[in-house]
């Protein structure tokens, strides 16, 4: 199971970010998780929504060049050790993560998740449920 | 004291260099009748032939050629000798990529290199000299150009080409280089970097320097004159006529003098094509008088310039033209290379993007910085940002093949590149020149 993850291109410079949720905020789409990964002139923002077919519509109406892509998710116990865990799953497989970012607050206050990219999201899920830990869908994201 | 290479010429009465042109031109017209058909064909649309010629007073009947004719005729088709009879070909950039390529007889190269001698001594230069040219060597007609009139003049030739610029310093120290070749921000950035090595301008033997194939300011002539202690002269040309030494300053350096036993000078309205009076700005159209191999007749430089015969305090009687001030096509000169956007244009539909993008050139501590503003695309966009970094450093090894100078890549969102009535402006030039 993988998430939709939207990549938006933003330039490095003062109210770019800003222009991007102004939008987002006006269709009223709720950004469950975001990073951001930049350069001196330009960024990519990362964001899990609530509703992916109604924030790359508007995305596309308002000129912003996105992309999605598939991405885990995992739920964590939040306390020490949670990430740990799920780490030792993937380095016991021989799996490299490209990128990954945490978000909390949830309905679930014991709960953290992780967003994992892996050059073999299938791999790694496999390598995760061998663990017994399981990925989250993206259905489930709007209920989080 | 003024120096000459050829005073009898440099300093020859007017009507004599006016008789000179007049039977140079009627030649040359012939020659290039006989002998290049892609220009004869011109004429003969133009309904000139060669008799209609009798004088420069007949030059305006003829038919221009544009940097569009000499795209048409690449590579031979505007060679005036065969290929055995010539020994050099030197070349540029040209409008799309395709390059110009200029050919050259052992006699063209020996009045080419006259022409850089004469320059070389109206700046002071003898054969005490010790003269460093560190303009590009190869296909640029800089290095080529002043070496060979460094060697007619008779000084102490250090070919050291452009770059490595501790290199360049240790020989100007070592070898007491007394004059100096190459660009003018070259020169503003030798002279910076000296300064930084603590190196003051009465412990750097330059006298005189020789500076052109990119455009520079009075204020910047100042600088470089204070930071390396010399006397910064202007030398103007084109590959298309020869390379540097077309015209040349003198001591007055209040504008160059242009070489007019090999070349006439005419200045037209850019738009109408006609001959405007002396002393009014326009296009500088030069003919070639004497060239074999490459004999271009009323070449448009798109250069826009004034000319004047006022009388020179250094005793030369050919006429003047100012420093170009701008240009009737959208060429730029950026660190001594032209660049046209459509190459720029080129190098991205080439890599499968859109067109959109915008130039901007800077000039920042007398050296041009020069960006390229690309639009981010769907097609370019990715989630890996490796990849986007891959991407844009293959469009500026794409940049720095097609113009031989490398530009700075800045990708941009989509649409934020100024438009002005729906038409994307292309060229942001902030220089002050």
């Amino acid at each position: 199971m993988t998430l939709n993850q939207i990549s938006v291109f933003v330039e490095n410079k003062p109210g770019k970010l800003q222009q991007l949720t102004d939008v987002l905020a006006q269709n009223k789409i709720n950004m469950r998780a975001l990073s951001l990964a930049e350069t001196v002139e330009f960024g990519i923002v990362r964001i899990i929504v609530d509703d992916t077919a109604a924030a790359t519509a508007v995305l596309t109406a308002e000129g912003f060049i996105h992309t999605i892509t598939q991405v885990l998710g995992v739920a964590i116990p939040d306390e020490p050790g949670g990430l740990n865990h799920v780490l030792h799953a993937l380095s016991g497989s021989d799996i490299n993560m490209e990128y990954m970012y945490a978000f909390l607050g949830g309905k679930d206050a014991k709960k953290a998740y992780m967003i994992f990219h892996a050059k073999d999201n299938a791999a790694a899920a496999a390598a995760l449920a061998a663990q017994g830990i399981t990925c989250i869908g993206q259905d489930a994201v709007a209920e989080l | 004291m003024e120096r000459y290479y050829q005073p009898e010429i440099e300093c020859a009465p007017v009507e004599q260099l006016k008789a000179m042109q007049d039977e140079r031109l009627v030649k040359q017209v012939k020659h290039v009748w006989d002998n290049v058909p892609y220009y004869r064909k011109k004429m003969e649309e133009k309904g000139v032939t060669p008799e209609d010629i009798k004088g420069t007073e007949d030059l305006h009947k003829l038919p221009f050629l544009t940097k569009d004719d000499l795209r048409l005729a690449y590579p031979y088709g505007l060679m005036g000798k065969p290929k055995e009879e010539c020994v050099r070909i030197q070349s540029t950039s040209g409008t799309t990529g395709k390059r110009v390529v200029a050919f050259y007889t052992q006699h063209d190269i020996d009045l080419w290199e006259d022409c850089c001698a004469r320059a070389i001594m109206a700046a002071g230069g003898t054969k005490e000299d010790v003269c460093q040219v560190s303009y590009g060597y190869g296909l640029f007609t800089g290095g080529p150009g002043l070496n060979g009139g460094s060697h007619k003049v008779g000084c102490l030739t250090v070919p050291t080409s452009s770059g490595n610029t501790e290199r360049q310093i240790m020989f100007i120290k070592d070898l007491e280089s007394t004059i100096l070749c190459c660009t003018p921000s070259y020169a503003a950035y030798l002279g910076e970097t000296m300064k930084e090595m603590g190196m003051t301008p009465d412990q750097i033997p330059l006298k005189a320097g020789i500076f052109g194939a990119e455009a520079w300011s009075e204020e910047m002539r100042q600088d470089i004159q204070n930071t390396l202690g010399i006397k910064a002269y202007d030398i103007y040309g084109l590959t298309e006529l020869s390379g540097p030494g077309v015209s040349f300053e003198c001591s007055e350096q209040s504008g160059m003098h242009i070489n007019e036993d090999h070349f006439i000078a005419e200045i037209i309205d850019p738009n109408t094509g006609e001959v405007l009076p002396e002393g009014t700005k326009g296009e500088l159209v030069f003919t070639s008088l004497t060239k074999e191999a490459f004999p271009l007749l009323r070449y448009r430089t798109r250069d826009i310039c004034v000319l004047s015969r006022k009388k020179c305090s250094c005793g030369r009687t050919f006429i003047k033209m100012a420093k170009p001030m701008g240009r009737s096509d959208d060429m730029l000169i950026i660190r001594g290379v032209n660049v046209f956007p459509s190459q720029i244009e080129a190098v991205l539909l080439n890599a499968g993007y859109p067109a959109n993008y915008q130039i901007i050139v800077d000039r920042v501590r007398n050296t041009d910085t020069f960006d390229v503003q690309v639009e981010m695309t769907p097609e370019m966009f990715t989630d890996n940002m490796g990849e986007i970094q891959k991407r844009q450093a293959s469009l500026e090894a794409g940049l720095r093949s097609m113009l031989g100078i490398s530009a700075r890549v800045v990708l941009v969102a989509p649409k934020t590149i100024a438009r002005s009535e729906g038409k994307a402006v292309r060229v942001i030039d902030k220089r002050k020149i």
